[in-house]
């Protein structure tokens, strides 16, 4: 188990280090970089200005050595200026991971709550209506553009039935009722990835020996269903929870945008309509830590579970 | 000759599950996907003669016209069947024009990223080592990062164009690739006609290229056609959130994003395009699906 550990979180610091030298990379190699931080192509910066920006932005060393500079200046938690408004970036970071994570959260629990059952029922009556209704559900949820998804909502609930649902979190009183669209659009994806890998987990595990040795013992189908055979199917979608919210965080990017929610890929987005690479740069880094993360302790949850993974 | 006697003598049964009424309808229509090769046909045959199948000039603006509501509602006209958006452009033509658009971009992207990932693969498996070992770790990073924003930041760094967006795709395809057909290579170079091949003196490109390739193309076949559709989904989001290709060129993620101020007056403007979308990538899907199950069913596990 401790080797186990020791190299998932070798092949985590690996991963985090390489999205570092790619972010890296992508200001360096792709283009100057004081091209990138100066407005209107350096347009009226005098030569002397320009070496002078060369030397503080550590330019006029080797690029090893730039790397090395830069990734100190992240992990003390300098994250450059907003190119926007030549603010710090980092002070502003706190106050935008909260309505991301709510969100991000209330999505997980709505489609975990959908999307397990639904995966079982799914599999337990194949071939008939219900699986059927499960398999479309989760082929829609997969085929489907999550922010058109969104714009769709909001014609329906805020624009036809006048006001029912607010389409996004403009204006005051913001209430529970602001998280009801925006969770929906997000769940959606989630389930849909649940039911595909529940249904199948549950096929495979209802066809097993054991499961048969206990239906022709006369165990009740809804101990069989629930104790016997669901509690080994939810091993692997277990492993997808992590990849689920990491897929929370594209998805959250979409629904961020559509209903103006003021998270971090809202501040992404916002980014791209003002060419703030920083900003952009920044968002990479934070998204793929949480990434690895979630990867990380979603692996190490399978591990303790389920021994044989340990062991391969 | 001596198989299809045998197969005429020995009676297998299958365990079945078809049904019968609605379930069963919906079950032929998955075994066959007659309809989404019926839309994908329709799509590739618009998308190639959009100049004279669309009615309109996707990019003529026209001031009376401007946000006409689709032809059977109040105040529609047959001229713009889907209807106009706030300039005036005509929805259908622009639709279609964006079907080029997307089907081409998808095309050349998921091409790119099969031929090189399949490489990387076929590399992987062959070779081990510490070749392997590097490949395999940069799938991992590629896997590990968050693949809009890093689009989103290239699209700020080299500047929002077609090249762009295709080079972007190109870098979420390939990655996908890896795994699977190292997984396959890593058996199949331990085949005794490998071997022989090996003997008979055939260079390394022969056998990687003759010998093996043949033997993970269907799962690299499957794995194309179920990567096509997210890459649809992902060029539209992109375009959407304005990483994509400019306007005015119509693309299907624009057109939703050009509509959303709009859904008060103008719903069509956004709903028709997301449509568009949906239908295509669910069609890719279907066939990706029935692919896997006719070429691959071992790759069922994995998706």
């Amino acid at each position: 188990m401790r080797a186990f550990i020791l190299r998932r979180f070798l092949t985590s610091i690996l991963t985090l280090m390489g999205a570092a030298l790619f972010v890296f990379s992508v200001s360096r190699i792709l283009g100057d970089p004081r091209v990138l931080l100066l407005p209107d192509q350096a347009y009226g910066i005098t030569q002397e200005q320009w070496d002078d920006l060369a030397r503080q932005l550590h330019l006029d060393k080797p690029i090893p050595v730039q790397f090395g500079i830069w990734l100190g200046q992240v992990l003390r938690g300098d994250l450059g200026r907003d190119l926007a408004d030549r603010q710090l970036i980092a002070p502003k970071i706190p106050q935008k991971v909260g309505p991301t994570l709510k969100l991000a959260l209330s999505a997980f629990i709505l489609s975990t709550l959908i999307g397990v059952p639904m995966g079982v029922f799914s599999a337990i009556s194949r071939g008939s209506v219900p699986d059927y209704v499960g398999r479309a559900f989760a082929l829609f949820g997969q085929a489907l553009p999550t922010f058109w998804v969104g714009i769709v909502l909001i014609l329906v609930f805020n624009v036809w039935f006048d006001g029912l649902l607010p389409a996004g979190t403009m204006g005051e009183g913001f209430s529970i009722k602001h998280y009801i669209l925006p969770t929906v659009t997000l769940s959606w994806f989630g389930a849909a990835g649940y039911v595909r890998l529940v249904r199948s987990a549950m096929l495979e595990v209802l066809d097993s020996e054991y499961v048969k040795l206990a239906r022709a013992k006369g165990v009740s189908s809804r101990t069989l269903i629930w104790k016997h055979a669901f509690k080994n199917a939810a091993i692997a979608p277990l492993t997808l929870s992590g990849l689920l919210l990491a897929g929370f965080i594209t998805g959250s990017i979409s629904v961020e945008t559509v209903f103006a929610w003021p998270g971090l890929a809202r501040f992404g987005i916002e980014a791209v309509w003002t060419n703030n690479f920083t900003v952009l740069a920044v968002l990479v880094l934070i998204f793929t830590a949480a990434f690895v993360i979630l990867n990380f302790l979603a692996d190490i949850l399978y591990a303790f579970i389920d021994p044989r993974i340990r062991y391969s | 000759m001596a198989q299809a006697e045998l197969q005429s003598d020995i009676e297998v049964t299958i365990p079945s599950y078809r049904s019968t009424g609605i379930a069963g309808a919906l079950q032929s229509l998955n075994r066959w996907p007659f309809l989404s090769g019926v839309i994908l046909s329709i799509l590739v045959l618009v998308a190639i003669f959009a100049p004279w199948v669309s009615p309109h000039d996707p990019y003529a603006n026209s001031l009376r016209a401007r946000n006409t509501p689709p032809a059977w509602t109040e105040g529609g006209s047959l001229d713009y069947v889907l209807g106009a958006d706030v300039i005036g452009r005509d929805l259908l033509s622009r639709l279609i024009y964006g079907a080029r658009i997307s089907l081409m971009v998808m095309a050349i992207a998921l091409v790119t990223g099969t031929i090189v990932g399949t490489a990387l693969g076929l590399i992987a498996g062959y070779f081990g080592g510490l070749i392997d070992e590097v490949i395999m770790r940069l799938v991992d990073i590629f896997l590990g990062l968050p693949f809009v924003l890093v689009a989103m930041a290239i699209a700020v760094v080299m500047g929002a164009s077609l090249t762009t967006m295709i080079v972007m795709l190109a870098l979420l395809t390939w990655s996908g690739f890896v795994r699977n057909v190292r997984g396959e290579v890593l058996s199949l170079r331990e085949r005794d006609y490998v071997a022989l091949a090996k003997v008979a003196g055939a260079s390394l490109p022969r056998i990687l290229v003759l010998h093996i390739l043949p033997g993970v193309i269907n799962t690299v076949l499957v794995i194309a056609t179920l990567r096509s559709g997210q890459l649809i989904l992902a060029e539209a989001f992109l375009s959407f959130v304005g990483a994509g290709i400019p306007p005015p060129t119509p693309t299907w993620g624009a057109m939703i994003a050009d509509g959303r101020n709009y859904l008060r007056d103008a719903w069509w403007i956004s709903f028709f395009p997301g449509l568009a979308i949906f239908l295509t990538v669910m069609a890719l899907n279907f066939m990706g699906d029935w692919l896997r199950d006719k070429l691959d069913p071992r790759l069922r596990q994995l998706t």
